[in-house]
């Protein structure tokens, strides 16, 4: 016989994790009306890879495969890996930052609610790593081709017509070169690459991810610290280096709206396996991600820096939780004085 | 007029069912078969039986008194005779039984004879001891005992708050009281304001009951007493723990292992409040309370129940529907499943709750903890429940301890919205239990270990003064020798054979010494006649031993 509660508030783990799908699809929508629909491929094939190695991870751990198997993590993963890695990358890409993500980083380190870091981002860095090339051919933007994507996808590759640099790259390779400095703010509209604010068409994706984010926090599934303190730190550490020289870092803005800003702002650094819980915990490992994603985009040699930002917060939040612990109920003043 | 009301962090607002059983009158139940009146009902110590099998007594006669300070009496419910006293199952987690007394009812349901207790012109000493002779204890539940509540403690009592709150889902008791017998409750409460000397009265009650706060408002008016005041407090379990209700109407936080009155302020549920109107104004003893039947039943409602009353014969009164499967004492919160339906009707029963498969379905396999936090925003004493969890599951007590378990109320509101389904409030408990039984245990090894320690140490201290006491005869047996050596002046004699000749004749002096110390005591002082027999025996034992040589050799 169970103990008290005996009424309990239907929740489950799984409406969690199909909560977390349904608020990607505004941003999914906006992908796929820039970028085409390419993306919606990366899905289908993350999805049922990630799938097939949480079962086959089951079996061979002895869990229960259909409590576990449905629960939904696994999707979110493979999700997430479709939408950092570029969308129209190689088949096997993908698939293989999949298996490393859900086999190594997940089921390796013990399963679901274990893993110490990110099992999407030790995928997209993994391969990052691996495949610098391969990472950085980004779909262009309204070159809505399908069956060149496909090709791009599943081969013969011909990228040229339907690539183009991230702005993210587009910057990079503006700042190398001393004759196009100027004011990096007069490149947004005039540039191929760069939209109104950020890139073009990203930042609409990204604006389709803040509305699925702040969806998940009217929804509780996630509260507003790790969003506010990722998006307030990098724009404040953007806006600090523009008023020092416009001419050689990005407005905070473009910070936000472009990259995985966004994503990461709501769907990423929110992990709460792998980050921080404690409220004060969850504003430092936020800001400490942002912090890390602005020097890897300003100074690293790779051009989006969330995925090495959370993964090196992810080692830190234990300590961060352990330091943040909130006070107790009369255990926090003076004893008995009102607040 | 309190200025504004305070916030505590958490709670949860489960669905409150409270329609289901508000709406009728407070019903008298009928007399039970037979009444089990538990002689522990504080909860906290046992009263001592005044009464035999056989003997018979009235309604609200003495049967057991208190012993202790923080026992209560104990009164038979109704008139009749005592069957018998004995162990009985009582409602209590570990389903163990305590010694009851059971009384068969004779019918007349005869009271003693009552008298008015004339509170006003006494000592507050003598009024607490009257509601300890009377067997007033805390009706919300927990049981303990409300003249030790009223007792002065450090401070003194300067807010007196009546917790009408009834935050748990179903249980409907205390708003059908302060509908109906608001005037007794606030008069109850004016009683303890003057035993405890508090300046002010705060009635708190959920804002889901405003019949009962209107109820009470007008019983306010009635009264005409200064600073009472009636406060409809936000609906959002548990808004009527005490340390939550104490939080909300006054801001103050009571810290777990501190009381309220170290901050001058004291909670009583309504009922028990009431209960002492009845106890000073009409000399009735706490033998009867208000209780909620409801849940899986078809005429849910509230009952004024005996106490000893066994729950089987309650349930036909609310009739309960065909695939009820279990029965919980208090709320879905809260509640203890009851292991045994012969168990009586207690002091602290507020509610029994009939469950169901459809209203109370099994929770889903357990998940792994995704450390979403949904616990710790709900957590009411601002708890990591899921740090805690992975302590007590991984039975890291010291670190469980580390983060506050024992500052937890188990009120359940983490494992109410965790997702996945893991029994929170389960594991904590498990904890709690392990630190307790490990501290038992540590404290029954110190005792050991101190005892042991205390006779080591008294040996080590028998052994010196034997020492002690050897060295100064020693030492007076050498002074002696030497002595003995001066007059023999011998000056040959080397210091060394000095030394040699005074320790043997050291120890040949306490030889001859000991020798002297010991003398046969029976023999001494005999007289010619005695010695004579004596020597006779001794005689008789010489030939004896003679002829028994060669058979001893024999056997050689």
């Amino acid at each position: 016989m169970n103990n008290s509660p005996y009424s309990l508030k239907p929740a489950s783990v799984q409406s969690v994790m199909l909560r977390v799908l349904c608020a990607l699809l505004p941003g999914i929508a906006a992908y796929v009306w820039f970028f085409g629909a390419a993306i919606l491929v990366q899905i289908a094939l993350t999805s049922v890879t990630a799938l097939a190695a949480e079962a086959a991870m089951l079996a061979l751990r002895g869990k229960p495969m259909r409590q576990f198997l449905t629960d939904g993590s696994a999707l979110v993963t493979a999700w997430l890996i479709a939408l950092t890695f570029p969308s129209i990358a190689p088949w096997w890409l993908t698939m293989l930052g999949t298996l490393l993500a859900i086999i190594v980083a997940k089921h390796l380190y013990g399963g679901l609610g274990q893993n110490p870091f990110n099992p999407a981002m030790v995928a997209f860095a993994l391969m990052i790593v691996a495949y610098p090339q391969l990472m950085s051919q980004w779909p262009a933007v309204g070159a809505a081709d399908f069956a060149a994507q496909l090709n791009a996808i599943f081969g013969p590759r011909q990228l040229d017509a339907i690539t183009m640099a991230t702005p993210l790259d587009a910057l990079r390779t503006v700042l190398r070169d001393p004759e196009q400095r100027a004011a990096i703010a007069g490149l947004l509209g005039s540039h191929a690459t760069f939209g109104n604010i950020g890139g073009k068409g990203w930042e609409w994706v990204a604006v389709g991810y803040l509305a699925g984010g702040l969806w998940l926090i009217q929804q509780r599934i996630i509260t507003w610290h790790m969003p506010v303190a990722f998006l307030a730190t990098l724009f404040a550490v953007a806006g600090l280096f523009t008023l020092i020289d416009a001419t050689q870092f990005a407005p905070p803005l473009f910070h936000l709206l472009t990259g995985g800003a966004m994503l990461g702002a709501f769907f990423i650094v929110t992990d709460p396996v792998s980050g921080a819980t404690t409220p004060k915990g969850k504003l430092i490992f936020a800001a400490g991600v942002a912090l890390l994603t602005w020097i890897i985009r300003s100074f690293g040699a790779y051009p989006d820096g969330i995925a090495f930002a959370v993964l090196l917060m992810n080692i830190a939040a234990p300590l961060i939780d352990m330091y943040t612990q909130p006070p107790v109920f009369g255990h926090k003043r003076k004893e008995g004085e009102p607040r | 007029m309190i200025a504004r009301l305070f916030k505590f962090k958490g709670g949860v607002k489960p669905a409150s069912h409270k329609d289901e059983s508000a709406a009728a009158p407070i019903r008298v139940a009928p007399l039970p078969s037979h009444l089990i009146i538990p002689l522990r009902q504080s909860a906290r110590a046992m009263a001592r039986c005044l009464v035999q099998p056989g003997q018979t007594v009235l309604k609200g006669e003495m049967i057991a008194a208190a012993e202790g300070p923080l026992c209560t009496a104990v009164h038979a419910p109704t008139s009749g005779t005592v069957r018998a006293i004995a162990p009985q199952p009582v409602p209590h987690p570990s389903g163990l039984p305590a010694p009851s007394v059971i009384l068969d009812p004779d019918g007349q349901d005869r009271w003693i004879e009552r008298q008015p207790f004339d509170y006003r012109s006494v000592p507050a000493q003598e009024t607490r001891t009257y509601l300890r002779d009377c067997g007033v204890v805390g009706l919300g539940g927990a049981g303990f005992p409300s003249h030790v509540k009223l007792g002065p403690g450090e401070k003194g009592i300067e807010t007196l708050i009546l917790n009408g709150a009834e935050c748990e889902p179903w249980i409907t008791c205390d708003d059908r009281l302060m509908r109906e017998r608001a005037d007794g409750i606030l008069a109850g409460a004016s009683i303890m304001r003057h035993i405890a000397g508090a300046r002010r009265i705060l009635v708190g009650i959920e804002d889901n009951k405003p019949q009962a706060i209107e109820s009470m408002r007008a019983a306010v008016q009635r009264l005409g007493e200064a600073d009472i005041e009636v406060v409809a407090v936000p609906t959002r379990y548990p808004a009527g723990g005490e340390k939550q209700l104490i939080r909300v109407l006054t801001g103050i936080e009571i810290p777990y292992g501190k009381l309220g009155t170290h901050f001058g302020v004291q909670c009583f549920n309504v009922g028990s409040a009431h209960a002492i109107y009845r106890a000073v104004a009409h000399g009735e003893p706490l033998v009867s309370r208000v209780l909620t039947l409801s849940g899986n039943m078809t005429h849910p409602g509230n009952f004024e129940v005996l106490i000893g009353t066994p729950i089987r014969e309650l349930l036909p009164l609310a009739a309960p529907r065909a695939d009820t499967d279990r029965y919980l004492m208090g709320g879905p919160m809260m509640g203890v499943a009851l292991l045994s339906l012969d168990t009586p009707v207690i002091k602290g029963t507020n509610c029994i709750l009939a469950g169901s498969p459809t209203l109370f379905p099994p929770p889903p396999p357990e998940m792994p903890c995704i450390r979403c936090g949904e616990c710790a925003k709900v957590c009411p004493a601002e708890l990591q429940p899921f740090e805690l969890y992975w302590f007590s599951r991984a039975r890291i007590f010291g670190k469980a301890q580390d983060y506050s378990l024992f500052d937890c109320i188990e009120c359940g509101c983490c494992s109410y919205v965790c997702p996945s389904r893991i029994p929170l409030v389960d594991y904590f408990r498990f904890a709690k239990g392990e630190i307790w039984a490990r501290e038992k245990e540590k404290a029954a090894a110190d005792i050991a270990r101190e005892r042991y320690e205390l006779r080591l140490a008294r040996e080590e201290r028998e052994k010196e003064e034997k020492a002690a006491k050897l060295a100064a005869k020693t030492e007076a047996g050498r002074q002696k020798a030497a002595a003995a050596l001066a007059e023999a002046a011998k000056p040959a004699a080397t210091p060394e054979e000095d030394a040699k000749k005074a320790l043997i004749a050291a120890a040949l002096e306490r030889a001859r010494a000991q020798k002297e110390q010991v003398h046969p005591e029976n023999v001494s002082d005999l007289t010619p006649e005695q010695q004579a027999e004596v020597a006779a025996i001794e005689g008789r034992r010489a030939e004896i031993r003679e002829m028994a040589k060669p058979h001893l050799r024999q056997d050689d």
